[in-house]
């Protein structure tokens, strides 16, 4: 069975069909357009047009001004971003990847994330802090890692890593129109996909999760590039008559509580799919809650597919066995409904 | 001999630093009651460091510190009670007891905050002097922070970044010799801090920060050069603490012959005794100032010591903005003042008409570096 991610699950379009990225390009440009005080910043974004192309073309349409090329130092363009937050621009942050962003997690979560409670709530800081996250592409320990959990643990952030080109574009716009500082997971090997994208005004609310697919027999619970291998196991258990509901949680702070709970009182089964490590995971969140307001509706314990509590290798059968693939997702979904093999 | 300053500012001067060495000085108090918690660090000896630059800004010029924060704000006219209620953990406080002795922020008076991660605040001073620029504003920012600092990675990476970006931004540089327990002589290959402007291509100064006098010639030079677009400044306030680094310090890694030494070079008698010198006033005036200034603080302490601590609800308040809520004004909610609050322009109304790198002048680099475009 293949692990592509690319896999192409929409019906016929009825809308442009856009690049995961070009989707991102969209939101950018129609938000710099609307507001002037959004300035993008980050290494490479301008002239060389970004280094995953999400800014192309922005540097020529909107100025050095405002498209800027930061010095390697994450730290100090993160934390001077956050200051001019802070009086009152929205600056949108773009982190080369997330691995690179841990030097400027100090800035994040000690400064952005806190400054509207230190200060009694006198200030507040408008700011997207977003960049490819994510394993996988052969790229060894220090530039393969799904981060997200790390930021989802703050009080005063908002963490969000949308799936789909879509989710990309209006979440984006909702999260640079936010007055509160938003941590954005993109997929580094979600770029290239294509989808479906509403054109113009297209805002999806943060904090909302989505169901991807109907279901009755069990939900998975994922969010980012995992929902492609949730999809994808979806499909095949599909041929053997098992019905999955798929719920692409988007929002990884503020958890969508009710959407996590109605699906679930509704399929009395659960797997959570995670990119991530085991231990403190995001999925590890989402279990509590099911446990804790929705024991009574479980007919089985809540599996978890997390990424393997190790770091990741180069070696390419190494890299796979580390990762979550659909597989694994398929043998998840057994174990629930007590089905043979798992 | 006249002087060239006015009465009227050199008393302002004195009064404030006086207030500020009263107020710490009953703040330590509070401490050793235990009506004050956390870290307490006091920030007497340094107060010409606060009042020299306070006078020579404007009001609207933005103004951050580190955690030893509580001399500036008042300098620039924060309500004593509402520091020392913050101090105390009240709800009354300018953070509603939500931030203490380390986070004084008061937005009204352009005081962006104090901060507890050494070095954490000077990329944020930056940022603030960015908006500007990117607004075409011509208030500059000012950004205190300690020797110790100066070895963060923060200092070197923003300090690129305001000098190739022209940033009205000064850094003043509080060296009190001492970074905890630590000389700074021992953890610095260059103790002068303010060399290290020259590896930005920036202009740094040392300044002596034990006379308010040459703090504020020092200042209202560097705003000017700031606000004419030259770039930022690197000013280095050589002056000392006369306590130990917070109140949980006794200090004990200096000598009492160095403390006393330092002593005699205390701002306060230096500016008392440059006005008896030209004459400008009578002994009896300071007594009235420091009478003054003695009531207010008993009444700061009295006002604080009252004040309720904040309501427990208070908790979920202040962490995320929800949709259409207001800002917190603190003394309008506190003592129903009307405040003057910092009005930002709309996306709409703004214009941005710089360029931070002009089309030709990175054209130009590319040619010089042998790249064709
Ligand atoms: C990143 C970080 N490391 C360590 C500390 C602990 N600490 C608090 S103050 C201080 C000394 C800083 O000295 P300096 O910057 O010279 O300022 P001063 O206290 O002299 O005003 C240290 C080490 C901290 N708050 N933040």
């Amino acid at each position: 069975m293949s692990t592509n991610p690319y896999f192409n699950f929409e019906s016929e379009p009825t809308m442009p069909e856009l690049m995961y990225r070009e989707a991102l390009n969209q939101a950018l440009a129609e938000e710099m357009e609307r507001d002037a005080n959004v300035y993008l910043i980050g290494e490479e974004v301008g002239r060389y047009n970004g280094a995953f192309k999400v800014s192309q073309g922005l540097l020529d349409k909107f100025g050095s001004a405002r498209i800027i090329d930061a010095p390697i130092a994450e730290l100090g363009f993160t934390g001077l971003s956050v200051g001019a937050a802070m009086v009152g621009l929205r600056p949108v942050v773009e982190m080369m990847t997330w691995n690179f962003a841990i030097l400027a997690m100090d800035q994040i979560v000690n400064n952005a994330a806190k400054l509207r409670h230190m200060s009694g709530g006198q200030l507040r800081c408008p700011i997207v802090f977003r960049g490819p996250g994510g394993a996988g592409g052969r790229l060894s320990s220090q530039h393969s890692q799904a981060l997200e959990a790390n930021y989802a643990h703050f009080p005063g952030l908002k963490v969000i890593a949308p799936a789909t080109p879509a989710d990309a574009k209006g979440m984006l716009k909702a999260a640079i129109r936010d007055d509160n500082p938003v941590v954005m997971f993109e997929g580094e090997r979600l770029y290239a996909i294509k989808g479906e994208v509403p054109e113009g005004e297209h805002v999806v609310p943060l904090g909302k999760a989505d169901v991807k697919r109907e279901g009755t027999d069990v939900t998975i619970i994922t969010w980012s590039r995992m929902y492609y291998f949730c999809m994808q196991a979806a499909e095949e258990l599909a041929k053997e008559g098992i019905s999955v509901e798929v719920l692409d949680l988007r929002t990884l702070r503020p958890l969508d509580e009710e959407a996590i709970l109605a699906s679930v009182r509704k399929t009395n089964r659960a797997v959570i799919v995670e990119e991530g490590w085991v231990l403190a995971g995001v999925g590890a969140s989402v279990v509590d809650i099911i446990q804790s307001k929705a024991f009574d509706d479980l007919d089985a314990p809540v599996e978890r597919v997390t990424g393997l509590d190790v770091n990741m290798s180069y070696a390419a059968n190494l890299e796979n066995a580390t990762q979550p693939d659909a597989p694994k997702i398929i043998a998840a979904v057994k174990k629930v409904l007590y089905r043979e093999g798992a | 001999m006249a002087s060239s300053y006015s009465k009227e500012l050199l008393l302002d001067m004195y009064r404030k630093m006086y207030l500020i060495r009263r107020f710490e000085e009953r703040a330590g108090q509070q401490y050793t009651l235990g009506k004050i918690a956390g870290f307490c660090h006091l920030y007497i000896g340094q107060e010409a460091v606060a009042v020299g630059p306070a006078e020579a800004l404007r009001p609207d010029d933005y103004m951050l510190s580190a955690y030893r924060d509580h001399g500036q704000p008042l300098a620039r006219g924060s309500d004593a009670g509402m520091v020392m209620a913050e101090l105390m953990g009240r709800g009354t406080g300018y953070s509603k007891g939500k931030g203490g002795s380390m986070h004084i922020f008061d937005i009204e008076h352009h005081f962006y905050g104090g901060y507890g991660i050494v070095g954490g605040q000077i990329p944020l001073a930056a940022g603030m002097a960015f908006a500007s620029r990117y607004r075409n504003e011509d208030r500059v920012t000012v950004c205190y922070f300690g020797d110790a600092a100066a070895n963060q990675g923060s200092f070197h990476e923003t300090l690129n970044m305001a000098s190739k970006w022209k940033l009205p931004v000064i850094y003043i540089c509080e060296n009190n010799r001492y970074g905890m327990g630590t000389a700074i002589s021992r953890t610095s290959a260059v103790p002068e801090i303010y060399k290290r402007a020259s590896a930005y291509d920036m202009r740094g100064e040392p300044v002596d920060g034990m006379d308010v006098l040459t703090m504020y010639e020092a200042v209202k030079d560097a705003a000017e050069y700031c606000r004419a677009g030259k770039g930022p400044v690197l000013l280095e306030a050589n002056t000392y603490r006369f306590r130990g680094h917070s109140m949980a310090d006794p200090a004990t890694y200096r000598t009492k012959q160095e403390v006393e030494a330092e002593r005699k070079g205390d701002p306060i008698p230096k500016l008392r005794a440059y006005m008896q010198k030209h004459g400008m006033a009578e002994d009896s005036v300071f007594e009235t100032i420091e009478e003054e200034v003695k009531a207010l603080v008993d009444q700061a302490v009295k006002f604080a010591d009252e004040s309720p601590e904040p309501s427990l609800d208070e908790l979920w308040r202040d962490t995320i903005v929800e949709e259409g809520e207001e800002d917190v004004r603190p003394r309008e909610r506190v003592l129903g003042q009307k405040v003057n609050w910092p009005k930002y322009p709309s996306g709409q109304e703004l214009k941005v008409t710089w360029d931070l790198e002009p089309r030709e002048q990175a054209e130009a680099a590319d040619k010089k570096a042998g790249l064709i475009r």
